[in-house]
């Protein structure tokens, strides 16, 4: 991989910065096996909680699928962070050349990267095991679980940028991550559950993917904005 | 303390010792009886509970953009009394519910706005105590992104349907029900003003407190 020769400095900034943690996580997947195997063993938590007689509870298996997201996420974050505070790459990063919300967008996509590939594998995981018809409508599930992971993503890297030089870090994440997460969880869920009515309804999952795009859009906004005001000194 | 707190505390005693008395004589309602006379200090109590995260969020931006401290101490203090009148609010809201709906909590959008928004203003405080070094950013950051997140939050639980009263409700009451609640509404908001007056100077104290400290050792 090599940063491409055109594109404006900020694209190629971007790139850099992408390209040097898939480059590590690519090296010691670390990251990815852990992940993965965390959300794993959630649904499977899930599933003892709920099942009933062999059976998930209706609507049950997009609840399942958005905390294992969720929770993954959270352990996704921390460790991706915790591995800039070991080797102080990340004050390296930031004393660069780079302008700061290059450097956040970096570490945003390299996030959803890493999502996106858990999700890859949870999503059917999830199908198989409670039998749930999440594939009937393909598009309108990966608008919602990508839309979803954008936004949980967006607030998710700029509160673990945030929190690397901070004391109880592991904590406070969860602690500051959940609440304001709360409208793409609801979204998520309730745009996955729509999915899985028997009778389709297009009108109520495109209600759920619009407030999840506006999620996006403003939480993207504002932490480009936080990151350069809060990581600068 | 600035010349007009002290006569202002009393006022504001004055006002909360009153006001019993006033809602005491203000009419039943024709549905719910008596019982819907907690909201004379419930309706107050959750105005508060908008106004701080706001000067909160507002202060919090000013401080990301300037970084006055002043700016930072007042939304600290703003996120004390988001979590005090939140609780006053979550507190005064369900022992009405009990009666009115029947239940004590409803997943609805005003509700599980409030929680989330108390929840957040909780988180804040949170990270000031146990962050350490540097937190007063970052919860700037967190308060920022509270206040913001608030609309979502009620837009997004509101398409599950609502139960709660809507606001339309205040201006069409009748003068006997509504001198009373205007009347909790200004000893609440005097209440805010004075204790927002009270924390700040606190913090302001300590600030130079520690500039003293740090020049007795230098």
């Amino acid at each position: 991989m090599s940063a491409p020769a055109g594109g404006t400095p900020f694209a190629r900034s971007v790139w850099l910065v992408l390209q040097k943690d898939l480059t590590v996580e690519v090296r010691s997947r670390e990251i990815a096996y852990t992940t993965l195997f965390f959300a794993a063993s959630c649904v499977l938590v899930f599933a003892f909680a709920l099942v009933r007689e062999g059976r998930a509870p209706e609507g049950g298996a997009a609840g399942i699928l958005w905390i294992a997201i969720v929770f993954a996420g959270t352990l996704a974050l921390g460790r991706t962070f915790e591995r800039e505070r070991q080797s102080e790459t990340l004050r390296a990063l930031l004393l660069s050349p780079m302008p700061r919300p290059a450097i956040y967008v970096g570490k945003l996509l390299g996030i959803i990267a890493l999502l996106a590939g858990t999700e890859l594998v949870l999503v059917p995981l999830v199908v198989f095991l409670f039998n749930a018809r999440l594939f009937a409508h393909p598009f309108w599930l990966l608008g919602i679980v990508l839309g979803a992971t954008i936004g949980y993503a967006a607030v998710g890297t700029l509160f673990a940028a945030m929190l690397v030089r901070a004391r109880s870090r592991d904590v406070l994440l969860p602690v500051l991550l959940y609440p304001v997460v709360v409208p793409v969880i609801i979204a998520g869920v309730q745009g996955t559950t729509a999915l899985l009515q028997p009778a389709f309804d297009p009108a109520l999952v495109r209600f759920w993917l619009l407030l999840l795009l506006a999620f996006d859009v403003v939480f993207v906004v504002l932490a480009l904005w936080t990151f350069e005001a809060v990581m600068s000194d | 303390m600035p010349k007009w707190f002290n006569p202002a505390a009393i006022l504001c005693g004055l006002m909360f010792v009153v006001s019993p008395v006033l809602i005491a004589r203000a009419p039943d309602e024709s549905s719910m009886g008596m019982v819907y006379k907690i909201y004379y200090y419930h309706m107050p109590s959750a105005w508060m509970f908008l106004l701080a995260p706001l000067v909160c969020g507002a202060s919090s931006a000013l401080f990301l953009a300037r970084g006055r401290p002043e700016d930072d101490r007042r939304a600290w203090a703003a996120a004390e009394l988001t979590v005090l009148f939140g609780a006053l609010t979550l507190i005064t809201g369900p022992l009405w519910a009990r009666r009115a709906w029947g239940t004590w909590w409803v997943w609805d959008a005003r509700l599980t706005s409030s929680l989330v928004g108390w929840m957040i203003g909780w988180a804040y405080l949170i990270l000031r105590r146990y962050g350490g070094p540097g937190s007063d950013k970052l919860a700037a950051g967190v308060a920022l992104f509270g206040a913001v997140n608030v609309p979502f939050i009620y837009i997004s639980v509101n398409y599950w349907r609502t139960i709660h009263p809507p606001t339309t409700v205040v201006p069409r009451l009748p003068v006997e029900m509504g001198v009373p609640l205007w009347f909790c509404v200004f000893a609440f908001l005097l209440l805010f003003v004075l204790l927002m007056t009270m924390r700040l100077r606190l913090e302001e104290t300590r600030t130079r407190l520690d500039g003293l400290y740090v020049a007795l050792d230098e």
